[in-house]
């Protein structure tokens, strides 16, 4: 017998760790990415790899050459930065600014700080704003599903066919012309599947929901977060819908486009940028979702998820200090 | 359009001088009024902010100096008697010249005098292991090596050895602010006086088990044998608990207790090599020390009968000891080893 | 069966492993030396009454709990003290002990010893009080806190409900478990005594429903008495905790720093309620208790009656030896109990099993670094944040530490268990505790 082990209780343990947690979000993702292959081609592979690749090479090279810290790339955040990354943008982004955004996320949103686990905000969305402000063009020109998908190679896009391959998102439609501008694009079936323009990840509502309950079934993350932002933003459309229907779009459009769905159940339940007990998490929530219909209905932007997901992000400390779970054997405190 | 700068002009001005207003008298109410030598104390201060002192930083040191008007019991023993002079010309007192301390460390179970016997795997704060178990080595006293007293640290004064597991302590940069002292759960480190030219004699063990457990745990640890007690010839040394104590008042750095500890539990720091004529006149001081404490205690017990026992007792021990003399110079050898990787990294320290 | 009743806040449901649950009490032979440890009590430790080369028998006092809190320790052997010193205890600390050679099993005159049930309970309550004290009972669910001490309701309290503690939530341990299917009408005159000794009318017993048996037959059991009532449990952990088996059973909280008698509850362990049957009814000191002896890789998991100051050497032999590939011996159950730094510590009276693991579950994980997921405040059962009071703990801000009521923490190891990032959050928050507390009692003074 070799020496015995002498550590503190408890002495079993949950087999779990976080590239356990990490690739279970990534099996979360593959429903939306074969949807996205599905629509957009080989342009979209394209667009993964290059992401994934520049994610995995950025933070080895920071971790090796700027922190020489310990090398944690294979804990799996990396891949997950550079799928939703991936997910965030038009398939037709070239090359060369997919792979600045990588930079941006791995390198400003998550290394500056620390690395994972000190990161305030979500790196792939700060990437994907760095890129929506950086090249407003680029991140604005969306390939129509399915017809642009002959038109894309590992190359990019040609200009040439760009104003027959490309078109407006339904929210981009609905910012332009109001709510008249809707009724000439796609029904709801099809809004569901992911017959619509928009960044690759976010146009299935279906397969984005099917990874979302499948993270909610292996409680890789807890119901609050989703039901909270879904909840109030479905709540705040439907009030201004009903106050207004020839203004306001109805809230089921609300919940199928755009990428509200992918913010929900991906990035807003990203474990280190939102808070810790139930309640902030409620209030997270219900902060986003407003912020969001706020944005898509009044703001310049026809989107608003990572915007108010990031805006959330930075309120996130403050929630954690303010909403801490239910102690037990402490009454709530009450005003006296 | 030239109304709108001058306007403009006129009303910036006018909140400017507003504003300085505000703030001036604002200046002037809130004025704290301070004695200037607060100031110069601190400035004298080496701004460690280490607590050395008992108070909670340097500022807070130099207040009380001019609040109490007085020095009594106040030393910063991290700038030493150089500073506390200087804080004497400012207040216009006398300074009381300190001893210079340093920090020892009382622990040589090292790696191989210790083996380890079970396997520790928790956080690495000896605080977490000294409240779990006796540590690796089995000691309950001994160093846990996990390094409280390296990161209590403000001057780089000490650093684990990842040879030994045990902590050294870094002799130019030590302040003897006692921070690792309290650091550590075991009390194994002690701020004992420098001593002429850093000459000191400890005994490098805590360990206050009796000597069979004790040397199971340790290969050097204090046995309580109470050869040293009896060989000191300034009674400097003390025996409680199976543990011996070197008085460093009364050591008068003779080294003749340091070749007959039978475990080499004795150490000496900054001293040339021990030689076989010191080794020699060791063993002759102790049969000296043995006789004439055994005539002493004779002579009280034929002073008092009552403690006839108590002579017995003391035949008996020196009969064990002078068995054990021979083994003293055979464990010589052992000794010197377990010197050499201590010394060796505190030059590596020095090059860095 | 009635409806499953648990607490809501946290929680975990750790594997079970209960691998000796079908493995009745067998008796292991008298050792030949036990080290009596004398201070095996919550508080203050009791006083040696014996000299070294005294003969004595089992169930002689040896050692006497003078203070409030403190217990009496007796011989569980009988045979001639070999010595009064100190030994190691399961940390590798010295502790003051009684070492006994044994010499045959002669016990005291006035130990009945006999099988026979006795059911008909004479005692007045205060007869059972001093009873219980002076056969050295404590709590048998670990904390071993004296038992008459519990008894006696503080001034201005009511105690309404006996709360009988079977749930055994631990992962592996089945002492409980066998005690209740094997004892279970003794256990119902201990429960009846406490009863009496506590002035209470009703009693619940709390039993997780990973032990059908054992509920159906106390159920029964249970019929013949009145207000006795077994009330089936969820699984989960740690429902075995005193405040979360009161939150359980009766939807009462604990407030916090209080005992369980501020909501009218006094908790024993059936375990305790054996040993009070067996100290008042049949005369017999706590001088045995049942031990789990498991382990996945070990040949013969088992049962048995054990006495006070066996070595756990005795006891893993009995069991087939140690495996080959053992890496860790754990004393008590694997969320809370300790890990052994020889095999030649003694049983003790808080001792409810002894755990062996192999090798490769022996040591942790590497510690990554905090991803802020969440899992360890989702599973305290307290509504701690644990991450958080440990990144405290770790920085020394223990002021922060008290506002996050890092006191409250019962230690149940519920974070550390579900981290993935394989945090030792348990680790520094017992750092914390008591340098938290130092800190409240020096501002006390």
């Amino acid at each position: 017998m070799d020496k015995l082990v002498i550590s503190g209780s408890p002495h079993v343990h949950q087999n779990t760790s976080i590239p356990k947690l990490m690739y279970m979000v990534v099996i979360a993702m593959i429903p939306a990415m074969l949807v996205s292959f599905y629509m957009f081609g080989l342009g979209a592979l394209r667009v993964f790899l290059i992401a994934v690749l520049s994610c995995y090479l950025f933070e080895y090279l920071i971790q090796r050459y700027l922190i020489k810290g310990p090398i944690t790339i294979n804990d799996g955040s990396a891949l997950i930065t550079g799928i939703l990354l991936a997910f965030n943008v038009p398939s037709s982004i070239p090359w060369w600014m997919m792979v600045v955004g990588a930079l941006v996320a791995i390198g400003m949103g998550k290394m500056s700080f620390g690395g994972l686990g000190k990161n305030p905000f979500n790196p792939a969305l700060v990437g994907r704003v760095f890129m929506l402000i950086s090249f407003p063009v680029e991140m604005t020109r969306w390939p129509k599903p399915i017809v642009s998908r002959e038109y894309f190679s590992f190359a990019g896009v040609d200009d040439k066919v760009l104003d027959t391959v490309t078109g407006p998102t339904p929210l981009g439609v609905l910012q332009e012309k109001g709510v008249e501008g809707l009724s000439q694009t796609s029904n709801y079936a099809d809004l569901m599947l992911g017959q619509m323009g928009g960044s690759m990840g976010e146009i299935s509502a279906i397969a984005l929901v099917i990874g979302g309950l499948y993270l909610l079934f292996r409680r890789v993350i807890s119901w609050h977060i989703p039901v909270a932002y879904l909840g109030s933003s479905f709540a705040l459309a439907a009030i201004l819908w009903f106050a207004n229907p020839t203004q306001y779009a109805d809230p089921f459009f609300h919940l199928v486009t755009g990428g509200l769905i992918l913010g929900v159940f991906y990035m807003a339940t990203d474990y280190v940028s939102s808070p810790i007990s139930a309640k902030g998490q409620i209030i997270f929530g219900v902060g986003a979702g407003v912020l969001t219909i706020l944005i898509r209905v009044f703001g310049s932007y026809p989107e608003g998820v990572s915007f108010a997901i990031l805006l959330m992000n930075a309120a996130t400390p403050l929630i954690n200090n303010r909403f801490k779970p239910k102690r037990f054997g402490h009454k709530p405190a009450k005003a006296a | 359009m030239e109304e709108v700068v001058i306007y403009a002009v006129v009303s910036m001005a006018g909140l400017g001088t507003a504003a300085a207003v505000i703030l001036y008298f604002i200046a002037r109410k809130f004025k704290v009024i301070e004695d200037p030598r607060i100031d110069e104390v601190e400035e004298a201060l080496p701004a460690a902010n280490c607590g050395g002192c008992g108070l909670a930083g340097c500022r807070a040191f130099a207040e009380a100096i001019v609040k109490n008007e007085t020095l009594e019991g106040m030393n910063c023993p991290v700038g030493g008697n150089e500073v506390m002079e200087e804080i004497a010309g400012i207040m216009g007192l006398e300074a009381e010249k300190q001893e210079p301390y340093v920090a020892v460390v009382r622990c040589n179970g090292s790696k191989t005098n210790a083996p380890q016997k079970v396997l520790y795997d928790g956080p690495n704060t000896c605080q977490f292991a000294h409240a779990l178990s006796a540590g690796e080595s089995g000691c309950p006293n001994g160093c846990l090596g996990c390094g409280d007293c390296e990161e209590s640290c403000d001057f780089d004064a000490i650093h684990m050895n990842p040879l030994t597991g045990l902590p050294e302590v870094v002799e130019e940069n030590c302040t003897a602010c006692n921070a690792c002292v309290e650091a550590c759960p075991r009390d194994i480190i002690e701020l004992r006086p420098q001593g002429k030219k850093g000459k000191r004699i400890y005994i490098s063990c805590v360990n206050t088990e009796k000597g069979g457990p004790a040397k199971k745990h340790c290969e050097v640890a204090c046995i309580g044998c109470g050869k040293c007690v009896t060989a000191c010839p300034f009674d400097a040394i003390t025996m409680e608990n199976n543990l011996a104590y070197i008085d460093p008042k009364k050591c008068k750095l003779c080294r003749l207790c340091v070749p007959i500890c039978p475990t080499n539990a004795i150490l000496e720091d900054n001293f040339p090599e021990m030689s076989e004529k010191i080794v020699e006149k060791a063993k002759e001081n102790l049969k000296k020390q043995t006789a004439k404490k055994k005539e002493a205690a004779k002579a009280t017990a034929e002073k008092k009968e009552a403690a006839t026992a108590g002579a017995a007792k003391v035949t008996k021990t020196t009969k064990t000891d002078d068995k054990n003399t021979q083994k003293g110079s055979s464990g010589q050898q052992s000794n010197s080893d377990n010197k050499d990787a201590p010394d060796s990294s505190r030059s590596k320290d020095n090059e860095g | 069966m009635k409806a499953l009743k648990t607490f809501k806040l946290g929680g975990i449901h750790p594997q079970e492993y209960k691998i000796s649950a079908d493995k009745p009490i067998e008796v292991l032979p008298i050792p030949k030396t036990v080290n009596i440890p004398v201070a095996q009590n919550l508080g203050a430790p009791s006083k040696v009454v014996v000299k070294k080369g005294e003969q004595v028998k089992t169930g002689q006092l040896i050692a006497k709990g003078e203070a409030f809190i403190s217990a009496n320790v007796h011989a569980s052997v009988s045979g001639k003290v070999k010595k009064v010193d100190e030994v190691l205890d399961t940390s590798g600390y010295k502790r003051l002990a009684v070492t006994i050679q044994s010499e045959g099993d002669e016990w005291e005159e006035d130990i009945d010893t006999s099988e026979e049930i006795k059911k008909e309970i004479t005692a007045s309550q205060q007869e059972i009080i001093d009873k219980i004290q002076e056969k050295g009972v404590v709590g048998l669910g670990g904390a071993t806190f004296p038992s008459h001490v519990k008894l006696k309701v503080p001034e201005g309290k009511t105690a309404e409900y006996l709360i009988i503690n079977g749930v055994e939530c631990e992962p592996f341990l089945t002492s409980d478990h066998r005690l209740m299917v094997e004892k279970g009408e003794e256990l119902m005159v201990g429960i009846e005594l406490l009863k009496k000794g506590l002035g209470v009318e009703k009693v619940l017993i709390g039993i997780e429903n990973n032990k059908p048996d054992a509920i159906k037959y106390l159920s029964e059991v249970a019929s013949q008495y009145e207000n006795i009532e077994v009330q089936p449990l969820k699984v989960k952990y740690p429902q075995g905790g005193e405040k979360q088996l009161i939150k359980a059973l009766l939807g009462r909280e604990v407030p916090s720093g209080k005992l369980p008698i501020e909501v009218g509850c006094v908790v024993n362990n059936v375990g305790t309620a054996y040993a009070v049957y067996e100290a008042v009814q049949k005369n017999k000191p706590l001088v045995d208790r049942v031990v789990t002896v498991t382990g996945k890789n070990l040949e013969k998991p088992c049962n048995l009656q054990v006495r006070i100051g066996t070595p756990v050497q005795d006891l893993i032999d009995k069991a087939g030896g140690l495996p080959e590939d053992t890496g860790k011996v754990v004393n008590g159950g694997p969320m809370m109990g300790k890990a052994l730094t020889s095999l030649e510590a003694p049983i003790v009276k808080g001792t409810s099993g002894v755990i062996v693991f192999p090798k490769g579950e022996a040591t942790r994980v590497t510690q990554k670094t905090c991803i802020r997921c969440g899992k360890c405040v989702e599973a305290c059962p307290m509504g701690l944040e644990p991450f958080y009071l440990a990144q405290l703990a770790e920085k020394e801000l223990w002021d922060r530490a008290e506002e996050n009521l890092i006191m409250d923490c019962i230690e149940c190891g519920s974070c550390h268990y579900t981290c993935p990032s394989g945090r030792p959050l348990l680790d520094y928050i017992r750092v914390g505790k008591p340098n938290v507390g130092q800190m409240i009692k020096n501002r006390g003074n």
